[in-house]
């Protein structure tokens, strides 16, 4: 039987993913970042966490998983840069129910927990920082989507009292803490925030 | 011709050379030599080719077929479960509902403007089932004989792997050649690792006529990925980056080389594609 899930867990987690949408807006200077996670059961997407534009509306809204850039991102794995999203009449209205304002780019890419098993979206929208290439972004954004989705599966294993795969997870900090020690100043400020909550989530595991 | 006693510094040189996704600034580094006995033109390959007869299907999240940029479908499909509970393949008329395969559809288009497109839709909408929805459309696609089937998707559920290594296999051997989107980092998923299939990273020029051959596999090819003008179901465009959109450029050399030589196998089409890449000397 599984144990029920514990208040104080699900608080650490809860502030942990509002750290990471907060990083990852930070880290390319976005006007709001966003966590999806799916729910199989109603199979719909729901927002977790948000940063900036929309953050106080938006956690807890629902929309259906199998449409929209956010399903496509989980359906296909594959994360994905769309620019210019005003130019598409259809795309723009969906990214407004989405999000509550029309972005001008949005960044997407999947959360996926061990196994591969698809837990959600990381969305970062009208990034503003363009000092990293394109093919640089998209690396940092998996990167950052890979230890957020540790960060998921964390949660949502202690909302359902499921156990927690973590092989991997070492190398995955290694990387992620080597592409956060290239940034600077506030980014690099925020990366600290980050690794932090991680490490506070790790004590209030040991000992709780 | 590197002489084999040099083949362990090669291999070391290997390491240094960019693995996962190719800026123009390394474009200088991945110079490929070949002493291939004849050359392999990109004019022999798919010179004056339309992409005429052949035929290629897109697995994705369906496509707008109705979008000036796509030009309409020869099929298009939908894997669903069907009441008994088992994956079924049916007619669709849904379109496109995420957008992802419509920007696919209109860049096969874009570079193979007389082509044959089908799609097969994947976009379960519980976005847990990938690997099983995969599997169907993959062997729906190999019943039908497409020439090209191109995945701008992968899943990394180990308990599809075997399957899907089967059938690219079998595409392998018989007359359709998968195309699959790799990941921009070592992440294991699939089908984009097995040798089988040709696998896509993207580089970061705008020529959609140039691609690379990764001397350090497993993604094989660099094909543009990077700020694209795609068609956007609802009749729009935006501009996309992700090896989600360098895939398709590949299906559609694909196409048009397998359009002028129709009797070329999968393997010989990857070779062909490796003979005529950008960074290899036999190309010029």
């Amino acid at each position: 039987m599984s144990p029920p899930p514990s208040p104080a867990a699900d608080q650490a987690l809860r502030a942990l993913l509002q750290r990471i949408v907060e990083t990852a807006r930070a880290i390319f200077g976005a006007a709001a970042s966003s966590v999806f996670l799916l729910d199989a059961g109603r199979r719909e997407l729901v927002f977790e966490a948000v940063a900036g534009e929309g953050a106080g509306e938006l956690v807890g809204r629902r929309f259906p998983a199998g449409s929209g850039i956010a399903g496509s991102v989980l359906a296909t794995g594959e994360p994905v840069v769309i620019d210019d999203v005003r130019r598409d009449p259809r795309f723009g209205q969906e990214a407004a129910e989405s999000t509550g304002f029309v972005p001008e780019t949005l960044m997407a890419v999947p959360l996926e927990g061990s196994g591969g098993r698809a837990l959600g979206v990381l969305e970062v929208l009208d990034r503003r920082d363009r000092s990293r290439s394109p093919l640089e972004e998209l690396e940092l954004l998996g990167l950052f989507a890979a230890q957020a989705a540790i960060a998921l599966e964390l949660l949502t294993s202690a909302r359902g009292g499921e156990a927690v795969a973590t092989e991997d997870d070492g190398a995955l900090l290694a990387d992620v803490a080597a592409a956060l020690a290239r940034l600077e100043g506030d980014r690099r400020d925020a990366a600290r925030l980050l690794l932090r909550a991680f490490r506070d989530l790790a004590d209030g595991s040991a000992t709780g | 011709m590197r002489p084999l006693a040099a083949a362990d510094a090669y291999e070391d040189e290997l390491l240094e050379l960019p693995a996962w996704s190719l800026s123009a600034a390394e474009r200088a580094h991945i110079e490929v030599a070949t002493d291939w006995p004849c050359p392999v033109t990109r004019e022999w390959a798919w010179g004056g080719s339309t992409g005429a007869g052949a035929r290629v299907c897109v697995v994705d999240t369906g496509v707008d077929a109705g979008h000036p940029l796509v030009g309409g479908l020869e099929q298009a499909v939908v894997v669903h479960e069907a009441a008994d509970g088992a994956l079924a393949v049916a007619d669709d008329d849904a379109g496109d509902v995420g957008g992802h395969g419509t920007a696919c559809a209109g860049i096969v288009r874009a570079l193979a403007p007389q082509c044959s497109l089908a799609s097969a839709r994947v976009l379960d909408p519980d976005a847990t089932g990938r690997g099983a929805v995969l599997l169907a459309a993959v062997e729906w696609a190999l019943e039908q004989r497409f020439d090209v089937i191109s995945l701008s998707l992968s899943t990394r559920r180990p308990e599809f792997a075997w399957r899907l290594q089967e059938l690219t296999a079998r595409a392998y051997f018989g007359r359709s050649l998968v195309v699959a989107a790799a990941q921009n980092r070592p992440v294991e998923s699939y089908p984009w690792r097995f040798p089988g299939v040709v696998s896509v990273g993207s580089h970061d020029e705008a020529d959609p006529w140039t691609f690379y051959a990764n001397p350090r596999p497993p993604a094989e090819l660099f094909a543009r990925g990077v700020d694209i003008e795609v068609p956007w179901p609802g009749g729009g465009t935006v501009r996309a980056t992700g090896n989600s959109f360098a895939t398709p450029h590949v299906a559609a050399l694909c196409a048009l080389i397998r359009s002028k030589h129709a009797l070329l196998t999968p393997p010989q089409l990857k070779t062909v594609l490796s003979l005529t890449a950008s960074n290899v000397a036999s190309a010029a």
